[in-house]
């Protein structure tokens, strides 16, 4: 049984439309219905966090939603974060800080990290770790994560400051 | 992982989710955050031919405070829950329960209306509900109908609302006293191995009333009224809370699984019941 329906979503400020089962998971749409591969499949269990994107100004697994709930609503991935010529000050300071190794789960580490440092720009390494604490690295043993937004909470709130 | 194909429902009020209810029977299901249905759903544990998505109805996503009571719409998430400094004032327990439910991502979608009704025993808000003694509106095709939290909860799934009726609100009474709800987990985002929810009443130096439940111990959540009984009219000191935990334990039956030995579930819930009840008291 196909029941395909038309389906708008904004992504990385682009509209996108397209026809889909409703049952189609988000994280497959954008990485196989749109080719915007930054978000990860790790566990597809709503536990690691990999395919972590932002939807209407939240932080959502991208593997526990289907396209049908997306259906117009605004979603920003890593690739609308920032890239290789304009890095985000977060991707830089994971550069900067060995804030990865393999790399897998760093898109969904960053595209929560902006979110976490929008609503708390100055966190402790405490808030860090709880606020990380949906996105799991098996390389790390994320203080190099931590230090990372940290850094970038740093280079954020002077940048902030030298504009005002 | 794919779930089976399903017809999906996005209605815009409360009238058109009760006539696709009364249509499919149980082969239609409501949704709020879909963080317990989903996963159910791709392993295919939940088959759900007609799914309705309540994010466009109206009406369910407000936390109004009055001088005696907080009412919580069904469609209200942790993270608003946690985010709410008023209610975090009045009221909390609701915010150092909320904070231990799974991670921020799941917070963002996790509802109150969904934790409640979905009948998990894994899930906090049951036994937390129950401690505050919260009254649950459900709604079908005849109205309206209260049904306290302490009689909701039948089986682990099971519970007083109907297959054709929507959980709308949840109303809790305005909580007095000290507060604690502690939770033992392997790592975040898992459920409670045990969980304890605690409301204390202090008048000169002894306690004068107090509410406890616990969280996944059982099929159900356990309001314990036995163990509350041990600690009213005493010091708390350590031969109360003995008594209390003694008494919580005849109530609670837990069953083996990947957390451990019915023997261990009962240690730890003895241990938490004892921090939750130092902690409610010290701050009573």
């Amino acid at each position: 049984m196909s029941n395909k329906q038309h389906y708008k979503i904004t992504v990385n400020g682009k509209q996108e439309e397209f026809l889909a089962e409703p049952r189609e998971l988000l994280i497959y749409t954008l990485r196989e219905r749109l080719n915007i591969t930054g978000p990860h499949i790790g566990c597809e269990t709503s536990h690691c966090g990999a395919c972590t994107v932002t939807i209407d100004g939240k932080s959502v697994k991208a593997c526990t939603m289907f396209v049908a709930q997306a259906d117009g609503k605004d979603v920003t991935t890593i690739e609308g974060i920032g890239g290789p010529d304009d890095l985000h000050p977060l991707q830089n300071a994971f550069k900067e800080h060995h804030g990865l190794q393999c790399g897998y789960c760093t898109p969904g580490m960053i595209t929560r990290a902006t979110k976490l440092l929008e609503e708390n720009p100055n966190p402790t390494e405490e808030e860090i770790r709880f606020g990380m604490a949906g996105n799991i690295c098996r390389c790390t043993g994320y203080q190099n994560i931590v230090k990372s937004i940290q850094a970038a909470a740093a280079e954020m709130s002077a940048a902030k400051e030298a504009a005002e | 992982m794919i779930p089976a194909s399903f017809e999906y429902y996005r209605p815009k009020d409360m009238a058109d989710v009760l006539t696709i209810l009364e249509e499919h029977g149980d082969d239609a299901r409501v949704m709020a955050g879909g963080h317990s249905l989903i996963p159910m759903m791709k392993l295919r544990m939940a088959d759900v031919p007609h799914l309705i998505d309540l994010q466009d109805v109206g009406g369910m996503s407000a936390i109004d405070i009055t001088s005696d009571s907080i009412r919580i719409g069904a469609l209200v998430t942790q993270a608003d829950i946690i985010d709410n400094a008023e209610l975090a004032r009045v009221a909390p327990i609701l915010k150092e329960a909320a904070l231990q439910i799974a991670d921020p991502q799941v917070r963002y979608m996790g509802t109150v209306g969904g934790n409640v009704a979905n009948g998990d025993p894994g899930n906090d808000m049951p036994g937390l509900m129950q401690c505050l003694n919260a009254v649950f509106t459900v709604v079908g095709a005849d109205g309206e109908r209260d049904i306290p939290a302490r009689d909701f909860y039948e089986a682990a799934y099971m519970t007083a609302r109907e297959d054709e009726e929507v959980l709308t609100h949840v109303t809790v009474p305005k909580p007095m006293g000290g507060y604690a709800y502690e939770k033992q987990k392997r790592k975040i985002g898992d459920y409670a191995t045990a969980a304890a929810a605690v409301q204390i009443i202090k008048n000169g130096g002894t306690c004068a009333s107090v509410s406890i439940a616990m969280t996944n111990l059982s099929d159900t959540p356990i309001y314990s009224e036995a163990a509350g009984a041990a600690l009213v009219g005493t010091t708390v000191d350590d031969a109360a809370l003995g008594a209390a935990v003694a008494a919580m334990l005849g109530d609670i039956d837990p069953s083996e699984d990947n957390r451990g030995p019915v023997a261990f579930k009962n240690h730890v819930a003895g241990v938490i019941l004892r921090r939750a009840i130092e902690r409610a008291w010290s701050r009573a």
